[in-house]
């Protein structure tokens, strides 16, 4: 057996290809990223916004600035070292963790309400912002209700396709990047291409179409075929639970 | 809206940028002109004179009601733990603040003093009130959320930038990053076209703050800074800032930075005062030192939720205590240091 955060995990990891180049926020998009080192890819290039280049990560960053963030790693650098290597088009993955999101990819980590008096006044952009308008494919892991699945962000803090088609083009971010898939508690998300919206990739065990709708306050569009997703294999949780977070620190949430 | 203390220039700017829809909203805290912080530049002395101070001097002498501050490391690693409680205990108003990525820096001085008076009053946001996978600052966002910090948003690499922009000497740099989203409508920035290309680009401000605070492993007298670890944005702040506060886990000889060159991060003319305090990043981790306090951090944020344990805490931690060594002591002295020293180096 398994929750649904090292599900969600577990599924992440396997996006991301050996070879390939990452840039990972603070939490599950750490933990799927040391999974992946882990087990089928151990030559994952990991950056983190702070500096810290290509680590041979130990135990679960708590900061993606802390000193594990540079064990054993090709490099301690700054933030414009790594946050310039990805706007010069070097890095495959922007890897971001929870927040609200809309059916074109766009994350709000900003405020909840009015921007000048906010109800809920969030961390900001951070580097997700930056990563998310530079590297190639932006993947997003977050739990799945209508709370997060909204119609419209409050803030659109982080770009996914904007309004649609084009958008990101038209509003001068580098060409060809954007949402890639949303890992979420119910699903595998991806974005159909003509129209840049959200769509149902993959279906987590037991979990049916009508369940993901009535989570998305967006509308979803058909969906026809789908998947089932690959659900975790022993070893994958063997290595979760043992070598990546053994204190629990984020599959224990 | 406030503008902050800028000059004429700036706020003659300021007007110029809400009329056009290429322009963020946000305020402009600062003055981005290079040749205003050239005139200031010039006067920076270079020579090597003995900056040592304590920590209560160097905030007496350098941080003043009304400053632009800004914080080096990277929210609970590298940072300038005893200069920023320091400032708390100075009851020191009216501050504006870089907020690049400010986890436990930004929670200090959300703190405010112990009168119960507000330290920070316009506040640049690119990471504010979280500290990361810990969860977020009860304290740090009734603050934000109260409508009386003037803010304006940034992205961690344009704020970043805006340092390096003031440390390169120019008015702006151009990034690609911010476009077409609300984190652009709320900042201070602008959109250009590539003169070259014709690609719109972002313009964001040099930011020259009066006063840096930056922890290092290694400072000689004079402040030439060694930094092991990631240097993140404090090789521009160090440079870009107009007074430079360095705290060092170790003072060293000059003899000792001259005999390895490279490894100077921060050269002395860019420091005005230099303090040693070992363990100075406390209870931020601080690279191959010693990692983090996390059950400190755990109660410092568990304390905000309520008013009457967190004024006893801030009593017992911040307020209450004379000097930086006492804090120490109470957080649990040389054991505790110990194992956080431990901790860090894989034990």
């Amino acid at each position: 057996m398994y929750n649904a955060m090292e599900l969600m995990i577990c599924v992440a990891s396997r996006l991301l290809e050996d070879g390939a180049t990452v840039g990972v926020g603070t939490g599950a998009p750490c933990a799927a990223a040391m999974l992946a080192q882990k087990t089928h890819a151990p030559e994952l290039l990991v950056a983190f916004e702070a500096g810290g280049l290509a680590p041979v990560l130990p135990a679960m960053p708590i900061s993606v600035g802390d000193s594990r963030t540079t064990h054993r790693a090709l490099m301690a650098t700054s933030m414009c070292d790594i946050m310039e290597a990805c706007q010069r088009g070097v890095m495959d993955y922007a890897f971001l963790g929870g927040a609200q999101i809309d059916a074109y990819g766009n994350l709000n980590s900003t405020v909840i309400g009015d921007y000048q008096k906010p109800s809920v006044r969030f961390p900001g952009s951070g580097g997700g912002n930056d990563f998310a308008s530079f590297c190639w494919r932006t993947l997003v892991i977050t739990q799945h209700d209508r709370r997060r699945f909204v119609e419209k962000v409050d803030f659109l803090t982080t770009p996914g396709y904007l309004t649609g088609p084009g958008a990101r083009e038209a509003a001068g971010l580098p060409k060809g990047g954007g949402p890639y898939r949303v890992i979420t508690d119910l699903a595998v998300m991806s974005f159909e291409e003509k129209i840049c919206r959200m769509q149902v990739e993959s279906l987590h065990p037991g979990v049916t179409v009508e369940q993901v709708r009535e989570n998305t306050e967006f509308e979803l569009g058909q969906v026809a075929h789908v998947a089932e997703t690959v659900p975790p294999e022993k070893e994958e949780l063997r290595v979760l639970r043992e070598e990546v977070d053994p204190n629990g620190f984020i599959i224990g949430r | 809206m406030y503008r902050g203390d800028v000059s004429v220039l700036a706020q003659r700017d300021c007007k110029m940028m809400t009329n056009s829809e290429n322009t963020g909203r946000g305020p402009l805290f600062t003055d981005p002109d290079p040749d205003v912080a050239r005139a200031f530049f010039r006067h920076k002395k270079g020579a090597l004179t003995n900056k040592l101070m304590s920590v209560s001097d160097a905030i007496a002498q350098f941080v003043h009601d009304g400053d632009y501050v800004a914080s080096g490391g990277f929210g609970g690693n590298r940072i300038a733990t005893a200069l920023l409680h320091e400032i708390v205990r100075q009851e020191r108003a009216d501050l504006g603040f870089a907020g690049h990525t400010t986890t436990h820096d930004f929670q200090i001085l959300a703190a405010g003093t112990r009168s119960g008076k507000r330290i920070l009053s316009r506040v640049d946001a690119a990471y504010i009130v979280g500290l990361e996978a810990r969860g977020l600052s009860a304290r740090a966002r009734r603050l934000m959320e109260s409508g009386e910090v003037a803010v304006c948003e940034w992205s961690n690499y344009a704020l970043a930038c805006r340092f390096r922009a003031a440390a390169t000497g120019v008015p702006f740099m151009p990034i690609r990053s911010m476009l077409g989203t609300d984190t652009f409508k709320e900042s201070a920035a602008k959109t250009i076209a590539c003169p070259f290309t014709g690609k719109p680009l972002i313009a964001v401000p040099a930011l020259y703050p009066d006063v840096a605070l930056i922890h290092v492993h290694e400072s000689d007298a004079h402040g030439n800074c060694r930094i092991r670890g990631i240097t993140v944005a404090d090789w521009d702040l160090s440079r870009a800032s107009k007074h430079v506060i360095v705290s060092a886990e170790r003072v060293v000889s000059t003899d000792e930075i001259r005999r390895e060159p490279n490894a100077t991060v921060i050269p002395a003319f860019c420091v005005n005062a230099v303090c040693h305090v070992p363990w100075g990043s406390y209870p931020g981790n601080m690279a191959g030192e010693y990692f983090s306090d996390e059950a400190h951090l755990k109660a410092w944020l568990a304390a905000e939720r309520d008013t009457d344990t967190y004024r006893a805490f801030l009593d017992k931690y911040l307020y209450g205590v004379d000097c930086f060594e006492t804090y120490l002591q109470i957080c649990g002295g040389e054991a505790r240091l110990t194992e956080l020293q431990r901790l860090e180096n894989g034990g």
